[in-house]
């Protein structure tokens, strides 16, 4: 390891531990559609934490929260990102096709 | 009513009419009828578009024009990847004539009268095209890919039936 790799992994060490209270990282988890479904949705959400809505099918879709607080537009192939910003047991659905449905658990 | 019907028993001849026994068809017949089928609900939509002033109504015609058009181009781009030349047949055939009579009656609606005859029709016929595709397209498709093609299909129109029996209740 070179002098320079080591003053860098010191120096990143002390601003750890100068850090009075580091905030838990945000995690990124993918949501895939496919075959006019919504996959997996991942069971330790937190406030903060990031969904990749990947839409795998031919179809434009959208994942929308039934009270209102997302709409996102999924055209085919395409994904888009959504920050979780509130905790709680978050429905949401397809608007385009009412029988795309799941349940996001998102604690604070 | 009767048209209703007529469109029903052009599909039903897929499982029903001697000389069209199951067996029988071919995959470019196949893809045919399922790119016919489509066609002509992007058809019946793009009326509905330009008579309906309802949005529930505009808003499932859009839909419909949309994800039948996607299903479509895959289709074609499917059947030039494979060399294959879809087929008219009498299933395609009488569908298209079906379709046309129904468009015709649909032309002569105005307001709630249309919105609830369009609807009430594509309750009809994506359960006839489901069942069909269930029954008989579906088993007797050769290629693998064009069969998951019309598996895909079935999903979207399984979707899409839902849809307009849930839009016909609401128009009630």
């Amino acid at each position: 390891m070179s002098t320079l790799l080591i003053r860098r992994s010191m120096l990143a060490g002390l601003l750890c531990f100068l850090s009075p209270a580091a905030p838990v990282l945000a995690e990124e988890y993918v949501v895939t559609i496919d075959q006019m479904e919504f996959g997996d949705v991942p069971a330790e959400l937190k406030v903060g934490d990031v969904i990749i809505w990947r839409n795998n099918d031919m179809f434009r879709h959208t994942a929308t929260d039934r009270d209102g607080s997302f709409d996102v537009d999924l055209p085919p192939k395409a994904e888009a990102r959504l920050v979780l910003e509130s905790a709680g047991s978050i429905e949401f659905y397809c608007r385009l096709h009412s029988g795309m449905v799941g349940t996001l658990t998102v604690s604070p | 009513m009767f048209r209703t019907l007529l469109a029903s028993a052009a599909l039903a001849l897929v499982m029903t009419a001697p000389g069209i026994a199951q067996d029988d068809l071919s995959d470019p017949q196949i893809a045919h009828i399922a790119y016919t089928a489509g066609q002509i609900d992007i058809t019946a939509a793009e009326q509905a578009l330009r008579k309906s002033t309802n949005p529930t109504v505009t808003d499932f015609a859009q839909t419909m024009v949309r994800d039948h058009k996607a299903v479509n181009v895959q289709a074609l781009a499917l059947v030039e990847k494979l060399g294959v030349t879809p087929e008219e047949n009498a299933t395609s055939t009488a569908l298209s004539d079906a379709a046309q009579a129904k468009s015709e009656e649909l032309e002569a609606l105005e307001g709630e009268a249309f919105d609830a005859a369009y609807v009430a029709n594509e309750v009809a016929y994506h359960r006839t095209v489901n069942e069909a595709l269930e029954g008989t397209l579906i088993p007797s498709a050769d290629n693998a890919e064009l069969k998951a093609l019309l598996e895909t299909g079935l999903k979207l129109f399984a979707s899409h039936q839902a849809h307009a029996e849930h839009l016909a209740a609401d128009l009630q």
